[in-house]
């Protein structure tokens, strides 16, 4: 048999993973991506990475503890074996990483430093600076340079991948890539290909994101039959600074430090803020929210901060919805002190001092958990089997996808830091499951007939020149990529109600109508980012349908997806007996919702629309539990949820496993 | 700081790009007019030439091509001249600009990279220049093998400045030692033929002050310093770091702030000492 390859598309932390732990297994890889692997958007991760440690573990913390929080922060979406998996990995990552080199922070003695995150109670998260995402990043890149010297890699870097080819049996044997600078279309024989091509960002116009997060590779794989999950969940961070270009992360740590969200009483009072007297100004947060202020948890910030300006017409500005985040009470020198490095960027960006002028923010869709759907093996302790080549694999055999582009570690709502993990862990377990994929076959994707390859590259062409022969004068694709954003923003973020997903869909749908008729101001063949921008936009609209069907379906609130009309009430009665009558009738709706909705949601494109469809979700390890935080009435529904369930001889789920569970430490070595 | 006053904002921002179709095509200059907006940064004007590509008299041209992607000064990608000086255009706020000039604000290629298209350079040389130092640390491979080697606080705060160096090529623009290297192709000649080739130009040619840095930040990880003397070779050998000139240009338009000139100067040190040493061990 000819040497077999592997194509790994996508060059962040989980393609560059995949890349070095293949070439270490002997396996061949070529690596496509659209920018120089070393600019991928990883970089712009910034808090760290979570794992279990010595310090925590003698806390009472455990792999176990990672695990449920994991899970519960995700609103239990989450197939279990493995999110546990993953965290029984976290401590060997971080491990691997500091050898690697990466200059995570240090303590005094020496040791890795470790920060707390959101959604735990223990110091999990280590980090290096304010940049640990580049760092990590940066530290894969390097292991990978070094195979390409060794002649173990192939770099196609400044290449757009076209989509999978598949054979008469439906079996991925390669991909169409194309040289963004010569624009050439070429097929590439591969005996696995793996996406590693992160979030889709871009198709609410302006994120968090780099601008190569666009979701086209995952789209071009989706139209050709790929499975996508769970695509309605997307996490929207509540305070980002609107910029022109991009919508940048601005850390919650200035809430923390005193930092106060207000808007002028007044719709988009234009006098300075600074000269807006105390009475005229309207602190939402610290009036509905008098316990927790400013510190609510990140979803209520978030939905807030999005009903003031939205709904209530509050805000700041009139053609960009922001909010005030005050620190101008905080005195320069503690500000200096505790928030320098943020407040820098801000400074940078904005070219505006918010040590003296209030910061204009607003929520930024962050992250997407949904994804590709993709498989996995069990073992019979509730761990993945490492080396099963169903892991990562889609529903399309030798199409694999890993980190943010798959749809597995994160449920309904993703934890703060975990996302570093899931992206190198699913590098990292993907490899030997391809070995073995690989030593599967007994032909060589390369001793396939060449018409396979070449009626994959005709097709690509076909579409490209069509693109390039339009006649001038037709729709422009920037500016139809503004309304999408525009469009997906106002209805599929932060709160959504079915009658707009509706209209949504049907303005979403016209909109691909009229991108379909763009023309092109660039027509030649040399790199021409028009066009690679014109088709990006095109394959953005099936995951943007994706997205609102599945929202539009999904009559619950769960996670980051949030319908107020069904929402689960707060207990009203403040009679003990009543109470308690209505914490019932509440865990009895708990259940019920539980029973209809915790339930994966599979969107396939067929004749071209959307058709969904739901999966059951493998909660055998930890039951799922409701979660209470800031809801009222939260200790009687809490008593009575433990009592039922100690009826049943089920453990609450409240972190413990139920029985003495033996770590899956024997399968790791791969 | 200034804050520029709402009445002093035009209604239209000049720019003035320097263009290019393709490798070995001439040069030229285009005027673009675009409508101010509070809070741009080049990239946001660049976002709206290639929405409405039209020249300041209305004719319409191919769009510009430029390169971006983090918008965050992360990722290194979107380095330009402008106004001159080479920097980030994602961190190249127009107001500040129209300070500089409130005329015109003008972009061009950085000049020590071949010219893909407009402002999109080719840093192949860049990140060839790390593979040449070996900017890496020689694990045995990637199973579990416990915690790396432990490093003080000092030895962390150390490094950090110098593994947040993003390829960008500021240094190298602003280094008079660093001289463009564009290879056209032979007639006859296949791809891997000029590919190697060109390879072999840049193995030539000075490293330039971030590989330099490199070099460094790995020979001083416990665990890096183990191949210390290969990336030492690579830095006494052709095209290193004796091409130096010490103009210290590279330290000034660092938008990280990286102490290059303290890492040429250790980089000097290591490599007399190793020199030495290599002589003597003859």
């Amino acid at each position: 048999m000819a040497q077999q390859r592997v194509m790994v598309v996508g060059g962040g932390l989980a393609g560059l993973s995949a890349a070095m732990k293949l070439a270490e297994l002997g396996i061949d890889v070529d690596l496509m991506s659209l920018t120089p692997v070393k600019r991928s958007h990883s970089v712009c991760a910034q808090g760290g990475i979570n794992s279990v440690n010595d310090q925590t573990r003698q806390e009472g913390d455990s792999e176990w503890k990672h695990f449920d929080d994991t899970v519960y922060g995700g609103d239990f979406l989450q197939h279990q074996p493995p999110v546990k998996e993953m965290a029984y990995w976290g401590p060997r990552i971080i491990d691997l990483m500091d050898r690697l080199g990466v200059p995570f922070n240090r303590t005094a003695e020496g040791f890795l430093d470790r920060r707390r995150f959101g959604g735990t109670l223990y110091k999990r998260t280590a980090f290096a600076g304010a940049t640990t995402g580049q760092q990590l990043l940066y530290a894969l890149d390097e292991q990978v340079r070094r195979w390409k010297g060794a002649g173990k890699v192939r770099m196609f870097e400044y290449w757009d991948f076209l989509g999978p080819i598949l054979d008469e049996d439906g079996v991925c044997c390669g991909c169409v890539g194309q040289d963004l600078v010569t624009m050439e279309i070429r097929a590439f024989p591969a005996d696995a290909v793996v996406l590693a091509t992160g979030g889709c960002g871009l198709i609410f116009g302006r994120s968090t994101m780099s601008m190569s997060c666009t979701g086209s590779a995952v789209s071009r794989a989706f139209q050709l039959g790929a499975r996508y999950a769970n695509g309605e969940f997307i996490q929207v961070h509540p305070t980002a600074i609107p910029g022109a270009d991009k919508l940048r992360l601005m850390s919650e740590s200035a809430r923390g430090e005193g930092g106060r969200v207000w808007v002028p009483r007044k719709p988009q009072d234009p006098r300075d803020p600074r000269e807006i007297p105390e009475e005229e100004r309207y602190y939402f947060l610290e009036e509905r929210y008098p316990k927790y202020g400013n510190l609510v948890p990140r979803d209520i910030a978030t939905r807030e901060i999005f009903n003031i300006c939205v709904n209530e017409g509050l805000s700041v500005e009139k053609d960009r919805m922001c909010v005030y985040l005050d620190l101008t009470h905080i005195p320069r020198k503690e500000l200096d002190r505790k928030l320098g490095g943020i407040l820098e960027i801000y400074e940078k960006f904005q070219g505006v001092d918010p040590r003296t002028t209030p910061m204009k923010i607003f929520p930024a869709v962050h992250y997407s958990m949904g994804g590709l759907w993709v498989d996995y093996e069990r073992t019979a302790d509730g761990g993945l089997k490492i080396g099963s080549p169903r892991n990562h694999v889609t529903n399309i055999p030798g199409l694999y996808a890993i980190g943010e582009c798959d749809y597995q570690y994160h449920g309904a709502n993703r934890l703060g830091a975990n996302s570093l993990l899931s992206c190198i862990f699913s590098g990292l377990i993907v490899a030997p499951g391809i070995k073995n994929w690989l030593a599967a076959q007994k032909k060589a994707a390369s001793e396939r007939p060449a018409s396979l390859f070449d009626q994959a590259v005709r097709r690509q062409q076909e579409r490209h020149d069509e693109l390039l022969r339009r006649a001038p004068g037709g729709e422009n694709p920037y500016l139809i990529h503004q309304e999408l954003g525009d469009v997906m923003t106002r209805s599929a973020t932060v709160v959504r109600h079915n009658a707009q997903l509706r209209e949504a869909i049907q303005k979403v749908q016209e909109l691909y109508e009229r991108a379909k008729r763009c023309s092109l101001s660039d027509t030649g063949n040399w790199t021409n980012q028009n066009v690679v921008f014109t088709k990006a936009l095109l394959d953005m609209f099936p995951i943007a349908l994706t997205i609102l069907e599945g929202a539009l379906a999904r009559d619950e609130c769960r996670g980051a997806h949030y319908k107020p009309e069904f929402a689960m009430p707060e207990l009203k009665a403040t009679d003990p007996v009543e109470r308690r009558r209505e914490a019932e009738q509440w865990c009895d709706r708990f259940e019920e919702n539980t029973r209809r909705w915790l339930k994966t949601t599979i969107a396939q494109w067929i004749d071209n629309r959307v058709v969904l469809s739901y999966e059951d979700v493998d909660t055998s390890l930890i039951p799922p539990r409701p979660r209470l935080y800031g809801l009222v009435g939260a200790e009687v529904i809490e008593q009575v949820w433990r009592e039922r369930q100690a009826r049943r001889g089920q453990p609450a789920g409240d972190g413990k496993p139920a029985e003495e569970r033996r770590p899956s430490q024997q399968v790791v070595r791969s | 700081m200034s804050t520029p006053t709402v009445t002093s904002r035009p209604e239209w921002i000049n720019v003035r790009i320097l263009r290019q179709d393709g490798p070995g095509q001439p040069s030229y200059w285009q005027r673009f007019r675009v409508r101010y907006e509070p809070e741009m940064n080049v990239i946001s004007v660049l976002q709206k030439i290639a929405a409405d590509p039209r020249t300041a008299e209305g004719k319409p041209v191919a769009p510009v091509a430029w390169e971006c992607n983090c918008l965050e000064e992360v990722c290194g990608a979107c380095t330009m001249v402008i106004n001159g000086r080479v920097r980030q255009s994602c961190s190249a706020l127009i107001d500040r600009l129209l300070e500089e000039n409130p005329h015109e604000i003008e972009l061009q290629p950085m000049s020590k990279f071949p010219v893909v298209r407009d402002l999109v350079v080719d840093r192949q040389r860049l990140f060839r220049a790390l593979e040449r130092v070996k900017a890496w640390i020689p694990v045995d491979g990637y199973y579990d093998m416990g915690p790396g080697p432990r490093q003080s606080q000092a030895a962390q705060e150390a490094a950090y400045p110098l593994s947040k160096c993003m390829s960008c090529g500021c240094c190298l623009e602003a280094c008079p030692q660093y001289s463009r290297i564009e290879l056209v192709r032979w007639e006859g000649e296949t791809d891997e033929q000029f590919e190697r080739r060109k390879l072999a130009a840049y193995d030539r040619a000075f490293l330039g002050a971030h590989a330099i840095s490199q070099a460094i930040l790995f020979n001083s990880h416990p665990t890096g310093k183990n191949n210390a003397a290969e990336r030492l070779e690579a830095l006494i050998g052709p095209g290193g770091i004796q091409l130096c000139g010490n103009a210290q240009n590279c330290v000034a338009v660092c938008p990280k702030e990286i102490p290059l000139t303290r890492s040429i100067g250790l980089a000097g040190r290591q490599t007399t000492i190793y020199a030495l040493k290599k002589f003597f061990d003859k």
